[in-house]
């Protein structure tokens, strides 16, 4: 009884994310008092205005306008880089004729289909700015889309298992350090402290742990919102979305330029086209005539029961092969390992789904009694060297954004800097790196390990 | 779980293979080939919606390297290995 309550009050007083919401709350507050024309903003008197009414003339989010034969930018793909890359083409650049087709509906495609893992705990000297850049961008993504992100900063805690581990994540730290992200070794001790649930892995285990090691910068938060947020603001400032409009192939002009696009509704043109379609980018730019060094895989992903708090981190054992942090509902949102083939599968296979659940209960044995309710499995591209693509491909006018393993975390920055190419010509700083000439010039950026890539 | 059948073992569970990758095109003499037929051999595999020709390898079986069809959509094997049937 008494090892009982001790547990729920420390698990109590570490809950990080309770003074976390305080902070969002007040954030939101801030933001609520300002009222902006543009689009209907969301604040305390919009609440209450509308309650007056009994909710009934809330304004559509976003409008389904009928579907042009002519922008200035096609976006392909509805999805977080989509979105995002839309937002900043019409905010940072101006250019707002812009179209971004679906072939299903908006917020179904891999943004609902990952873990919302939010980190930056990368190894390269390219890869790290880029991420510190896109977690600090997602903090502060509530106020600037007006749209509560649900944002929690909790902290990704990885258990550590075996050495050559503890020496890749060491090199991590030390690469990290120079760029402001932050990772910290603790003992095994305080690890089982922040992680009560952590009860596997003793000294009598196959593996047992080593130590932990802590990325404060990590979080988690909810996708529909950055879907729906970055859908209407881009929306409000003349964006269309076309959603149950499917690309079916690239057009290219006499010139080899990109020309437009065929679709289930029509044939659209344009003269700059941005394949932002994830596991698919390959299926779309072959009908282009392009080869790309990408391979589509599936990954793992199921989720719990709601349950009472129990974990207020996102815990990570990448020696174990999986990763797992509790949602706001209270489910245990847990990741896996990839299939070992490509895959273009969106469930995912018994076995991948059996190791997983193995994995989990010999760290966490109470899990057992635990109900999985949903499963699913995303499919994603990934480079040969394990790094994102940004680039205007060999078709002039067309733009890829792919191999993002992991590309939830990378939206708010993937979003900039595309726009940046996309607008100028020329990559961002940020991205400069990412370009296909690395493949030219076979000057890889391998981030092969630091993803649950194998 | 994916049975694949091996040419000595008959159809075995996935979990004795080790994935060996999807089968691409022989190594050229990288002085007989341009730059950019280089750089494809080395970074491009085929990445089909369907059907890819993938090498396996029973390491916890016979120790067999062997190569299948297999549909990307569904996992199913659409084209067992010489010798297996």
């Amino acid at each position: 009884m008494f090892v009982l309550l001790r547990w729920i009050t420390q698990t109590l007083c570490e809950r990080k994310s309770v003074c976390v919401r305080v902070n969002l709350f007040i954030d939101e507050f801030c933001s609520l008092i300002n009222i902006v024309t543009t689009m209907q903003k969301y604040s305390l008197f919009s609440l209450a205005r509308n309650a007056l009414s009994g909710h009934r003339n809330w304004p559509l989010a976003w409008r389904s306008p009928p579907l042009k034969d002519q922008y200035e930018v096609v976006v392909i793909g509805a999805g977080g880089h989509g979105l995002a890359t839309a937002y900043c083409l019409a905010k940072e650049f101006g250019i707002t004729d812009v179209a971004v087709l679906d072939r299903g509906w908006l917020g179904g495609g891999n943004i609902a289909r990952n873990t919302v893992t939010i980190r930056s705990n990368y190894m390269r000297d390219e890869s790290i700015p880029f991420y510190v850049k896109s977690v600090s961008m997602y903090e502060g993504l509530t106020k600037e889309l007006n749209f509560n992100m649900m944002h929690s900063k909790r902290t990704m805690v990885d258990v550590v298992q075996t050495w050559p581990k503890l020496r890749e994540l060491r090199r991590r730290q030390l690469v990290m350090d120079i760029y402001g992200s932050t990772y910290e070794q603790i003992t095994t001790d305080e690890l089982r402290r922040r992680i009560p649930a952590l009860t596997g892995g003793g000294p009598d285990a196959r593996l047992p742990i080593i130590c932990g090691m802590v990325h404060t910068d990590a979080g988690v938060n909810r996708h529909d919102a950055v879907a729906w947020g970055y859908a209407r603001a881009a929306d409000a400032m003349g964006v269309e979305i076309h959603q149950q409009t499917a690309v079916q192939s690239l057009i290219r002009g006499a010139d080899g330029a990109i020309e437009g696009v065929e679709t289930n509704q029509g044939t659209v043109r344009a003269k700059k086209v941005v394949v932002a379609v994830s596991g698919h980018t390959t299926t779309l730019t072959e009908t282009a005539g392009l080869k790309l060094p990408l391979r589509t895989m599936n990954l793992t992903a199921f989720v719990s029961e709601p349950v009472q708090p129990l974990v207020d981190v996102i815990v990570n054992c990448p020696d174990s092969g999986f990763y797992f942090s509790q949602s706001d509902k209270g489910e245990m949102v847990i990741g896996g390992a990839p299939d070992m083939g490509q895959s273009f599968r969106r469930d995912i296979k018994q076995n991948v789904f059996e190791d997983t659940v193995t994995s989990m209960l010999s760290l966490f044995p109470s899990f057992k009694k635990l109900k999985l309710m949903r499963q699913w499995g995303g499919h994603l591209d990934i480079a040969h060297d394990a790094s994102p693509i940004m680039d205007q491909t060999e078709v002039p006018g067309l733009f890829v954004t792919a191999g993002w393993w992991g590309g939830y975390k990378a939206i708010p920055a993937g979003g900039l800097t595309l726009a940046h190419l996309v607008a100028k010509d020329e990559p961002h700083p940020l991205m400069s790196s990412f370009t296909l000439d690395r493949f030219r010039h076979l000057d890889f950026v391998m981030e092969a390990g630091t993803t649950t890539a194998r | 779980m994916m049975l694949i059948p091996c040419p000595f073992c008959g159809k075995r569970n996935e979990s004795e293979f080790i994935f060996g990758g999807p089968v691409v095109a022989a190594r050229p003499d990288p002085n007989a080939v341009s730059d950019a037929e280089w750089v494809e051999y080395l970074t491009i595999a085929p990445n089909p919606l369907g059907p890819v020709q993938e090498k396996w390898w029973h390491a916890r079986g016979c120790g067999e390297w062997l190569t299948i069809w297999r549909d990307t959509r569904t996992h199913d094997i659409v084209e067992a290995p010489n010798g297996s049937e």
